[in-house]
This record gives structure tokens, sequence and C-alpha cells, in this order.
């Protein structure tokens, strides 16, 4: 049996730690109830005229697919009246909408949610080597002579493109660059012509469009980026500086070289992206992932209920932390108390009033109830109408102490409401009792051991890391339900019993 | 702090969660514990196996029932109240006199119970005030047992008595609970009374406590608890070791009483004796426990006693 009981202690140990350990670093649950996830909200506004005359429109807009370092949290296109589709480009996703009548301005708007996710890595495959690009001359001897130079300047393909990104920079010192950029000197030139001499080199790349995220931009611009492939996988460059890498918060909108939208029907388009940061409960942004992942997770979660419904569980899920502590103080330290659980049902109280106030309104009433039991011993009444009569003095009782406090301008005897009374009424009988058969030392120790258990219950149940912990991962209940078992099958010594058994402790013979 | 774990290990000292662990839940099954729990079920088996019990006078187990109590003792002088259920000496009341006619009791402690008093507490006791979980319950009223000359200096008014640890049959160890003042003569340690262990092999008081602490002389007649002999020891470990066969609890606190008139009676088992025989015998239970579980099942009562005597009560001497 002991064997069979680490078992199964150790299967619920595990079940609960891998769901715990999945919803943490597969799913991103938090934690900590503290944090606090950043998300961007980027709306993209496309408006266009349709004309005077009613015709058909149809617009498609490059939208955000293969984001490195982000995931999208949520998105919606707002399209009064057209029709849209979206589907997977060379460059990444598009939108398309069509409308069969349109006339006068018209706005279509897409919007998406997004947050960093440091597992969104680039998927994507290693793309084949590059044609070599045929340009005429001289543009071909000036391109050669340029790879020729900055592949003697380099190692690798990344400290090629930083090169040859710097050449670029300083067209006017180079005859052969500014011939190849033919004036412009534009980041996106810059980036398409560093594409032609890579390809010259052999080497892939491809051109690359984002957002830079920043706190609030109502006029965001597209940047350009440079994209390098090293044989093994996606290099950043920065094609106005060279610098390698990407920025922190870039949002990577489209690839290749196609434009961002394209328009037939409509004209005087114009289109505006604006970024916006928000905060975001974390939890919310791990059951939508999970829900994108299709994990089973999400749809058991307690999030998925009513919100009332969670804020009950929020306390029920507590209890059993506060009943472990009842196990371990009772059956590990030796505290008696009155009733297996009822330290728990007074530590709940005590969330309203807490610890000092709770205690001292609790033995009040106790009190003031202990004298009211005892004067009602001498009327020998029955125990079930004694035990009403007990428990209609008690609220009174509490009703009173609520006008007094009240009056008194005291607010925290208003929650004396919440003492669960039938448990006052319970513990003054038995206390009465105890008081009678074994005395007063003996009554007042059982009681005051019911209240250091109920603080302590109260103290941990109170932890905001553990109430945040039981309520986002339910699953840690196991290893309570496990660590009762293994307790369950505790045999040494009390702590208590160490001071009652003292004088048997003389060294052994 | 482990130093005193240590210690208290090597001294085979019991702990409760051990008591509950490896014993009561290994040797009590739990459908035998109504045999023990209820004292009126106790005394109809023991009186069916022809074993001596203080004797019943009536049962009182109806509201109703309760206005006849004068009717069950109008032939005794002196009697005892108890709840079938109860448990650790709650709600007992010896009643040592009754004023005739008037129903006015007295109690052993000297005080006074009128009679609606009496009845209240009768009433208590059927509403199941004195029963584990409050379950009703109904009232014993029995025989006083007039206790025997040889505690005449170790009583203060109530009447001591033998509490025998029987495990798998064997005794294995053994006290007598003295009343005290304090104890309103109950023989209850958590109450007051003063448990004096006993030397296994001879029925000699050995050592004393009270609570959890250790006392040379009774705290009201001033008699060194050391050297009392309890007489026919023998007979009275015999007696213990049938309720074994009795119940079939393997771990089993046997209380017995000693009757100047009738001799030892079962008095109650318990399926859950506690640990405090430790401290008045000086002596860890453990090594007890296990000499006698490495004997094979179904020896005769006599082997059982024999061994317990010779083997088990010179296997672990008192602790200085």
């Amino acid at each position: 049996m002991q064997g069979r009981i680490w078992v199964i202690a150790l299967v619920l140990f595990l079940i609960g730690g891998g769901l715990f350990v999945y919803k943490w670093r597969g799913l991103g649950y938090p934690l900590l109830p503290a944090e606090e996830t950043r998300i961007w909200t980027v709306e993209a506004t496309f408006q266009f005229d349709a004309g005077e005359r009613p015709m058909p429109v149809k617009a498609t807009l490059h939208i955000p697919g293969l984001t490195p370092g982000f995931a999208v949290l949520d998105e919606n296109f707002v399209s009064r009246g057209f029709g849209f589709t979206t589907r997977l480009v060379a460059g990444g996703r598009q939108v398309q909408w069509a409308i069969r009548r349109a006339t006068g301005p018209q706005t279509l708007y897409y919007r998406a949610v997004v947050y960093k996710d440091p597992a969104a890595a680039e998927n994507d495959t290693t793309p084949p080597f590059p044609t070599p690009p045929m340009l005429g001359e001289p543009l071909d001897t000036a391109l050669q002579e340029l790879v020729a130079q900055v592949r003697e300047q380099s190692a690798d393909p990344a400290s090629f493109t930083v090169e040859l990104l710097k050449r670029l920079a300083d067209s006017a010192g180079d005859q052969n660059v500014s011939l190849l950029l033919a004036g412009q000197t534009d980041p996106t030139t810059r980036a398409r012509t560093a594409i032609t001499v890579l390809a010259a080199a052999q080497i892939p790349a491809r051109l690359m469009r984002g957002v830079n995220l920043v706190d609030r931009e109502r006029q965001a611009r597209i940047l350009p980026w440079l994209e390098v492939h090293d044989g093994d996988r996606w290099l950043y460059f920065d094609p106005a500086t060279g610098a390698q890498g990407l920025p922190e918060n870039f949002l990577t909108w489209w690839r290749g070289d196609d434009p961002l939208y394209t328009m037939d029907g409509g004209g005087k388009t114009e289109i505006r992206f604006s970024v916006q940061r928000n905060e975001a409960d974390p939890v919310l942004v791990a059951e939508r992932r999970a829900q994108t992942v299709q994990s089973r997770v999400a749809d058991f979660s307690l999030f998925s209920l009513p919100i009332q419904t969670q804020a009950v569980y929020a306390v029920l899920l507590m209890i059993p932390l506060g009943a472990l502590v009842v196990v371990l103080l009772r059956n590990v330290v030796g505290i008696t108390t009155f009733g297996t659980f009822m330290p728990v049902l007074v530590a709940l109280a005590f969330r309203e009033t807490q610890v000092l106030a709770g205690v001292i309104l609790f033995s009040l009433v106790v009190a003031l109830g202990l004298l009211f039991r005892f004067f009602m011993e001498n009327m020998r009444l029955l125990l079930v109408p004694r035990l009403a009569s007990v428990l209609i003095i008690v609220v009174l009782l509490m009703a009173l102490i609520s006008i007094v406090a009240h009056q008194l301008g005291l607010d925290m005897g208003l929650s004396i409401g919440l003492f669960p009374m039938v448990i006052l009424t319970m513990t003054i009988e038995r206390m009465s009792i105890v008081w009678e058969e074994r005395g007063p030392m003996e009554a007042i120790q059982q009681g005051a051991g019911s209240l250091i258990v109920a603080a302590i219950c109260f103290t941990v149940m109170e932890v905001e890391v553990l109430k945040h912990l039981f309520f986002v991962f339910p699953e840690l209940l196991l290893w309570v339900l496990a660590i009762c078992l293994l307790l369950g099958r505790y045999s040494g010594y009390r702590l208590l019993e160490l001071v009652r058994f003292k004088s048997l402790a003389s060294p052994s013979r | 702090m482990l130093g005193l774990i240590g210690r208290l290990a090597a001294n085979g000292v019991v702990g409760l969660n051990e008591r509950n662990c490896e014993y009561i839940m290994r040797y009590n099954p739990r459908r035998l514990y109504p045999l023990v729990d209820d004292k009126l079920a106790t005394k109809r088996l023991a009186m069916g196996a022809g074993l001596p019990v203080p004797e019943l006078y009536g049962v009182i187990s109806s509201h109703r029932e309760v206005r006849d109590l004068p009717k069950i003792v109008a032939s005794h002088r002196d009697f005892v109240v108890k709840p079938a259920q109860g448990s650790g000496g709650d709600g007992i009341l010896v009643v040592s006199a009754r004023v005739k006619d008037r129903n006015v009791y007295r109690l052993v402690d000297g005080s006074v119970l009128a009679e609606d008093d009496m009845e209240h507490h009768l009433s208590n006791i059927i509403s199941g005030q004195y029963s584990l979980g409050g379950h009703r319950d109904v009232a014993l009223v029995e025989y006083c047992v007039k206790f025997d000359a040889t505690f005449a200096e170790h009583s203060f008014r109530g009447v001591p008595d033998i509490r025998v640890i029987v495990f798998r049959g064997y005794p294995v160890m053994a006290m007598v609970r003295l009343p005290t003042r304090r104890s309103h003569g109950k023989a209850n340690l958590h109450q007051g009374a003063v448990g004096a262990g006993l030397d296994l092999a001879t029925g000699m008081t050995t050592f004393g406590v009270t609570g959890n602490t250790r006392v040379m002389e009774h705290p009201d007649t001033s008699a060194a608890i050391a050297g009392l002999q309890i007489p026919k020891w023998e007979f009275l470990l015999d007696f213990a070791a049938r309720c074994y066969e009795l119940t079939g609890l393997g771990y089993l606190g046997v209380d017995i009483v000693l009757d100047r008139d009738k001799g030892p009676m079962l008095l109650e088992l318990n399926a859950r004796p506690g640990l405090n025989i430790q401290i008045a015998n000086r002596c860890g239970l453990r090594p007890r426990l296990e000499l006698v579980e490495a004997e094979p099942a179904g020896a005769p009562v006599e082997a059982r006693v024999a061994f317990a005597m010779h083997t088990l009560a010179t296997a672990a001497p008192a602790l200085n």
C-alpha cells in the first residue's frame, strides 16, 4: 500500500506538473499575477474614390503573414458592403476586397492585434540560389567589379552584405555604386540594388517591409528591410545604415517586390498605418494562443466561465490549500481545533475583515455567545432547539456589532455579516461542552488553536502569487492532492508530541 | 530538535500518527468499531462470553423514557449514568446516594443534582451531545463499582481502573488510572486523573503521570504512587487478553475495574487507546509491539499472558 501511494502521488505530481509546464512554457500562461503583456494594435486605413458611376471595385492589400518575433492575437476586417477573402501569396498574406457596385469615397480597414512572441521564429524554407542578373553594359561590368571588391573585403554572406550596404550608403566616392543606384539614394532603392548585387554573388536575398511598433503613431511609415539568407537562416539588415538585425519592435508586413496594394476600379487611393500600444491581460493572450494552436487546454480553462462564476472559483480553488494547511497543522504540528475544517471557513470570513479585526470579532461573538450558552444551560433546553437559540443569538450579536461599529465609524465591523454563523454556533456549542467537561483551560486552548490555524490558513490563502497560480493552473490542485495522500501515510511524530513525550527522550541505553 | 526526534525514536516512543497509520488502521477493521464504540454492544458481547461486567440496571433510549429513571434505580442506592457512545469519559455521572421520595441525586464529587437537572442531562445524552459526530445516543444506567481496598489511599472519591493495551491478543503495556479532585472522581487522564505505570511481570505500580507531567505522589492523598501491588495480576492479564477474541480488534485498550465484592469487571473497550501510557511507564510501546508482531498468530491465552509477563516485561525496561 505504501508503495502504491507513492506511485499514485508521483503520477498525480507528473500529470499536474506536465500540464503546468505545458501551459506555462508552451502556451505562455503567466506565472506571476503582476505580469502584463504588451500588445499593439496596428491599423491600415485604405481609402479610395470609386468615382461618380457605380462600378465594380477590386482591391488587394498585403497583410502580415510570417512575422518573426511577433504573433497575431486578433485581426479583423472592416469593409461595409465588400466581400473579402484572405489568401497566401508569394510575399506573405493578402486580403482581397471586392464589390459589384461602388460609388464615391470608400474606406476599408484592416486591424491586427499583435504581441511579442519569441517562439514565433522564422520558419521559412531555404530559398534556391538566385539567377545572376542580366543588366546590360555598362551596368554588368560595374556589378562584377563591385562584387569582386566587396568579396575581397568580406568573409561570409553577413559580412558581404554589411560591406555592400556600407558602399551603397557612400555612393559619392564610387563610380560603380553611383551607376548602379542611378542617382537614387532612398533605402528602398538601396535595398533593391543590394539584392541585385547579392544575386550576382549567388547570395539569396529579398526585400521585406514592415512597421516599427512604437507606443503611439498615427502615421506610421512602412520601412524597407533587407533579408539575406546565409545558407542556414535568414539574416536581417537595415538598408539605410547597414546594421545587422531587426529593430526591437519590427513587425514584418510583407516580403518581396510586389506593391503593398493593388486597385482595380477606383482612384485617389491613400493608405495610412497607425500603431497604438496597449497592455493586455497575459492570460487572455495565452488563451488566444492556445486556441490558435488548437489546444484543448483553453476549452477547459476557468476563463471560459462567466465572470461571476470565475470569482467564485477564484475563492473555491484556494480552499484545498487551506485544507492542506489544516492537515499540516493537525497531523504534522499537532494543533487541535474545533471541527476539522472550521478554521478554513473562518479564514474565508477573514478575507473581508483581515486577520486582526477578524480575530477580535470572532472572539467577541464566541465570548458573548458562550455567556448566553451558559445562561441557557440553566433552562435545560433540548439539544436542537438550544442550537437554534444559540444561532439566533449569534445572528443578533452580529447585527448588533455591525450597528455599534458603524455608529462608532468603524467600518470593519460591517464585514462581520460574512462570518459563517452556523460554524460560529457549533464552535460555541462544542466549546461550552469542552469547558464543562475538561475545564476552561482546555476550551480556551482549543479555541485559540482554531483561531491560530484560521489565521495561518488565511495568510496562505491570501498570497497573491498562489491565488493567481491556482486559478490559472488549476492542475496544481493535483499536487496538493498528492501531498495530502503522502501526508495521509505520515507516521512520524507530531511537533507538539515532542513536547508531550519530552520526558521519554532520555539518551537510549 | 532532530536529536530529540532521534532519541524518542530510539526509545521506541509511538506517536499518534504512527499509532493510527501502523497499528489502528492495520489491525482494527472498521466494521468492528461499533462493538467498542457503543458501550451497550460491548456489554452484551462480554456478557455473552461470560466476562463479568457492571450490572446493567436499564437503558434510556428516548426522551419519553427519561422520566423512568427513578423506577430503574428504585432498588439501588448508587449507580452510574453514562452515554453509550461517549468518548473520553465525557457525560458520565456517578451518583453515590439518592434522597428517597424527592429524587434528588448526590454525586460522587459531593455536588447535588435536582431531578430536572438529571432529566436534562439524560436528554442531552440522548440527543447526542456526547457522542462522536452528534448521533442520537442512549443512556446506560448501571452498577456503581465499589472500589477495592487496594486503592483506598490512592483515589479521590472515584473508582480507579486498570488500562491494558492488548496487541494481537498479547497484553503489551498497562497502567492504573487514579481519580483526583481535579478529575471530579473520573479515571480519565485528559480530565486530570493520575496514571501509574504497571510492571507487566508483577502488577506493581512504577511511576505516575498527570497530564503529560510525571508525579511521585497522589495530588490529593499524598500517597506514594510507586510500589502498589495490583491483586490477582495474572488473572487480570488473562482477562484483558481474552478481549482480543471477544472483539477481533488487534490494537485494543481494555479498561478493567476491581470491585470490592465482585472482583474484576470489564468497564469498556477502546479501539483508539491513548499514548500517555508510555509516559506513565516511562517506556516506548514500539519494542514490545514489534516483539508481538514477530509472534505467530493463534497462540492460546495462557501462552500470550506468559509471553507478556516474561518476555515483554523485560524486553524494554523503563527509561531513567
